[in-house]
């Protein structure tokens, strides 16, 4: 593992890594084994997250935390341009792209599914964004297969997990006694090569990685079978047959004043999601408006900014804006990008200070509809 | 935001004047204007400073373009001064807790006034105060508020800008919640299970407290579509005592329509 | 919605947030709080390269003051001379009623769908504007005019508050002359006012229209939109055959930002103009 490390800072990666911080697993700058979160576990519930100490638990059985590649491939904020008023006309300095490509090891298959969705708005499009491109090219993942899923966990239902099979460069599977490693790319394997120590296992490792996935992927699929323990948190899972339709046909259903009576309109469910992408463009200048930053920055459907018109704000309550973040994220979604925009992460129920769970919500609207 | 120069108040075509007036209130939101220092040159160059009894003792006649109030209506006096204030003022923007919401000293429209008088006073007869203390928009009609306890200077200082070149000021009124997540603060209410105002109130410090794994304690007032019954809820079902949620919510803010009224209910349910 | 879009000549589809310098070579004030900016590219090479077909829209940029979506007005066969009609209203537009002749701005575009003009040769078209909406499909009556004969009838119904909002009053009659039946009509006439008072949707029952060869074509308030809309299907014509506008916050005419969504469209890259086929489902769901 620290071989790992070491040979991407050798290629002139700057590499992030999962670590304990405030109590929760995030991505930050990694330079040794020591700072991975070994023998940590995550407890995860709607709008709960506990860290707990596990004797048997090895580098990677947390699963995901509050951040996301999201944060690395399109930052919170962000200058486009900056512009300087010279003689009555404005030079325009573009961005400038030198930053170290990043490598980040922990990226779960939901992850790598949410930054395919993040790919297909910024890359995919007619236009491209050209921070986010140039963040993507240089980006090396070092993926991990989960062999523990949280109850918020639904990757199962969304198709996006919980076995990566592809959009990696590396994608590690951590056994009890060793670190089985796919390759996923022509660089992950020139990465791997450079690795100290590093040597090809017997087939059998290979073969006790996959069964540790599809023991995972059996046991997620059986939740609809087998009741949470008592005391436990419910098991999460999403049925997903006809759900473009079932929310669009429901626009006008009672539910969504019911769930604004606990939505806080905070936006964490937002922030938190790895492939929601709104964003602001403003203005930063000096006194007199001669220097002038465009900055970028992460916004979110539940502000009124975000609908807002000379004639008023289009989305005025929070039973609006809610409907508008879960029929976007579960069905227009899938007409603007033909995926969905969920991977099942969970992160929206766990980081809703109300623990406001949209798996319940669109099963609460299923029901009364039938 | 129309810009602030196209017809200055006082009709010249002088630089356009902001003047700084204080009610019920600590100074302290006065001294963010004083704390800008890089900036404060780069102002006073650009606005005529005319009225400013803490910065300057030489004080202009008004109007003036831009006024700055701090502070609270506590007494008649200023009930009546703050009128005068507002004739005078072309753009009058509310600075602070006290002059949004009614500031900390709001607690005592909770509370009779006329015994704490009794109490704290040697000659009870020479005070001359009002039972309650309340915002300045509940007296004038106010062009802007910059909240908080005390505000952010870089705030201001967006604001004086947008005011000089005409833009819309950069004050969301979103929640706390996005400031934490811009900078990647773990969420405290999530993670530790601190009971924190941050999702019903609104942005502005940049989540100073929770980065430093303490609560919000609402300095900026409620959110836009700030749900504080819900969130109270919450940390009641996960063992808050209803008299510290009274008390988290009955703060520098306690006044501002939202938190008054789930303090209130909280405060009531738990009497009833 | 995932139409097919043209990237246009004058934006960079690997760097769209590329702006060009453009300086105000005419100012034209239309209406109290409304004026028209002639703009000229300042490199004759974009100049040369842009084009426009009517109903698309350019991001005005005022640096420090913000950006914002302004329907382009003015001939699509003539790009050179690019007209927008803009309402002071927010603060970038306000910025730019501050603005002289010979002052720069940065543009970026054009952006977003076009009224489909070209498909409806032989047919007949009602245009049905309210207020400032006469601005998005002025181009329409341009390309109309530059090629009459190509179309059936033609009535453009315009409607607007009172008569000191009318646009383009000086145009009316030349827009006659080329056998555009024009109906105008005021919310509240004033002293001189001796033409028709109420709602532009009012206006259809004067019209004989064939609902098969129609095509019709609607900018304005959504509300007025909506009663064009009813009044065009009491008429029976083919909801693919009503053409609306859709007004909602663009911030960036990508389709990154996500503040213009409706419903599955974006309304900065799959609209503004959308038929009302796409949008029947959403238009009448409330605070959507």
């Amino acid at each position: 593992m620290q071989g790992l490390i070491d040979a991407l800072k050798e290629d002139g990666y700057r590499v992030i890594g999962p670590q304990v911080a405030d109590g929760a697993v995030v991505y930050d700058e990694l330079e040794s084994l020591e700072q991975l979160p070994l023998g940590v576990i995550d407890e995860q519930d709607g709008g709960v997250y506990r860290l707990a100490r596990r004797q048997d638990a090895g580098y990677f059985d947390h699963v995901v935390g509050p951040h996301s590649l999201k944060r690395y491939l399109f930052p919170p904020q962000e200058t486009l341009q900056q512009l300087q008023l010279k003689d009555g006309g404005w030079r325009v300095e573009p961005q400038q792209f030198d930053e170290p490509p990043l490598a980040v090891i922990g990226p779960r298959s939901c992850d790598l599914h949410a930054m395919a969705i993040q790919d297909r708005v910024f890359l995919e499009g007619p236009y491209v964004d050209p921070g986010y491109r140039a963040r993507r090219e240089g980006l090396f993942v070092v993926s991990v297969q989960c062999r523990r899923a949280a109850a918020t966990c639904f990757c199962h239902s969304m198709k996006t997990g919980p076995r990566a099979d592809h959009g990696f460069d590396l994608a590690l599977s951590e056994l009890d006694d060793c670190f089985a490693i796919e390759v996923g790319s022509e660089r992950g394997g020139r990465i791997l090569a450079a690795v100290d120590g590093w040597k090809p296992g017997a087939p059998t490792i290979v073969d006790r990685a996959n069964d540790q996935s599809s023991q995972l992927e059996r046991s997620m699929e059986q939740r609809s079978t087998t009741e949470a323990a008592p005391g436990a948190p419910k098991l999460r899972q999403l049925d997903t047959q006809d759900l473009r339709d079932l929310l669009l046909n429901n626009l006008d259903h009672p539910r969504w004043e019911q769930v604004a009576d606990r939505c806080l309109a905070c936006a964490n469910c937002t922030m938190v999601c790895p492939t929601c992408f709104c964003s602001s463009v403003s203005e930063v200048s000096d006194l007199t408006n001669e220097h002038v930053r465009r900055e970028r920055t992460w916004t979110s459907c539940f502000t009124a900014e975000h609908s807002f018109l000379t004639s008023g704000v289009v989305r005025n309550s929070t039973a609006a804006r809610y409907r508008q973040w879960l029929t976007h994220k579960l069905s227009t979604w899938i007409d603007q990008f033909d995926s969905s925009g969920c991977v099942g992460c969970g992160r929206c129920i766990t980081w809703c200070p109300v623990g406001i769970d949209l798996t319940e919500e669109v099963a609460a609207i299923r029901e009364t509809t039938k | 935001m129309s810009k602030i120069s196209e017809q200055h108040a006082t009709g010249s075509t002088s630089k356009p004047t902001l003047a700084v007036f204080k009610f019920a209130s600590c100074y302290g939101c006065q001294l963010s204007l004083l704390d800008a220092e890089d900036e404060l040159l780069a102002i006073a160059h650009q606005i005529e400073i005319a009225y400013f009894l803490e910065a300057r003792t030489r004080a202009l006649e008004g109007p003036y373009d831009i006024g700055l109030v701090e502070g609270s209506i506590t007494t008649e006096h200023d009930a009546e001064r703050i009128r005068e204030i507002r004739r005078q003022c072309r753009f009058l923007v509310t600075i602070g807790a006290c002059a949004t919401a009614g500031g900390i000293q709001a607690l005592r429209n909770w509370s009779d006034v006329g015994e704490f008088i009794q109490q704290v006073y040697a000659t009870p007869g020479y005070i001359s105060t009002l039972a309650t203390s309340t915002a300045i928009t509940d007296h004038v009609p106010v062009d802007f508020e910059l909240r908080g306890c005390p505000i952010n200077t870089a705030q201001l200082v967006e604001l004086i800008t947008s005011l000089l070149i005409g833009r819309t000021p950069r004050v969301p009124n979103y929640s706390v919640c996005i400031e934490c997540k811009l900078r990647g603060t773990v969420c405290v209410a999530v993670a530790q299970g601190i009971s924190c105002l941050g999702p019903v109130t609104q942005a502005g410090c940049g989540a100073i407290c929770p980065s430093f794994n303490r609560e919000c304690f609402g300095c900026y007032g409620p959110q836009e579509l700030a749900n504080v019954t819900s969130l109270c809820e919450r940390y009641e079902e996960r063992g808050e005592p209803r008299d510290h949620l009274v008390r988290l919510v009955r703060n520098f803010n306690g006044y501002a329509p939202a938190f008054r009224a789930a303090g209130d209910a909280l405060e009531e349910e738990s009497h009833g | 919605m995932k139409p097919n879009i043209q990237v246009a000549a004058t934006v960079d589809a690997a760097n769209p947030w590329a702006t060009h310098a453009v300086r105000i070579r005419a100012i034209e004030q239309e209406v109290s709080d409304v004026a028209s900016y002639e703009l000229e590219f300042e490199d004759s090479a974009v100049a040369e390269r842009f084009h426009f077909v009517p109903g698309q829209f350019n991001m005005l940029y005022l640096p420090g003051i913000g950006e914002s979506a302004i329907s382009i007005s003015s001939d699509p066969d003539v790009p050179q001379r690019l007209l927008h009609t803009v309402r002071a209203v927010g603060s970038v537009t306000r910025a730019l009623a501050r603005k002289q002749i010979g002052d720069q701005l940065l543009l970026r575009g054009p952006f977003g769908s076009a009224w489909p003009v070209d498909l409806f040769r032989g047919q007949d078209i009602v245009i049905a504007a309210g207020g400032l909406g006469l601005a998005p499909v002025r181009p329409v009556i341009h390309y109309i005019m530059n090629r009459r004969g190509e179309f059936g009838k033609v009535w453009l119904l315009y409607g607007a508050r009172s008569p000191d909002d009318l646009l383009y009053t000086s145009q009316y009659d030349c827009w006659r002359e080329t056998d555009i039946e024009t109906h105008i009509t005021v919310d509240l006439g004033d002293n001189q006012w001796k033409g028709n008072i109420g709602v532009v949707p009012s206006l259809f029952e004067r019209l004989q229209l064939d609902a098969s060869l129609t095509r019709v074509l609607t900018c304005g308030p959504e509300i007025m939109m909506r009663f064009v809309i009813a009044e065009c299907l009491a008429q029976k014509i083919d909801p693919k055959h009503i053409f609306v506008s859709m007004e909602r916050n663009m911030n960036c005419a990508l389709g990154f930002c996500g503040h213009c969504q409706l419903g599955p469209a974006f309304v900065c890259k799959d609209g503004p103009v959308f038929t009302y086929e796409q949008m029947e489902p959403y238009l009448n769901v409330e605070d959507f």
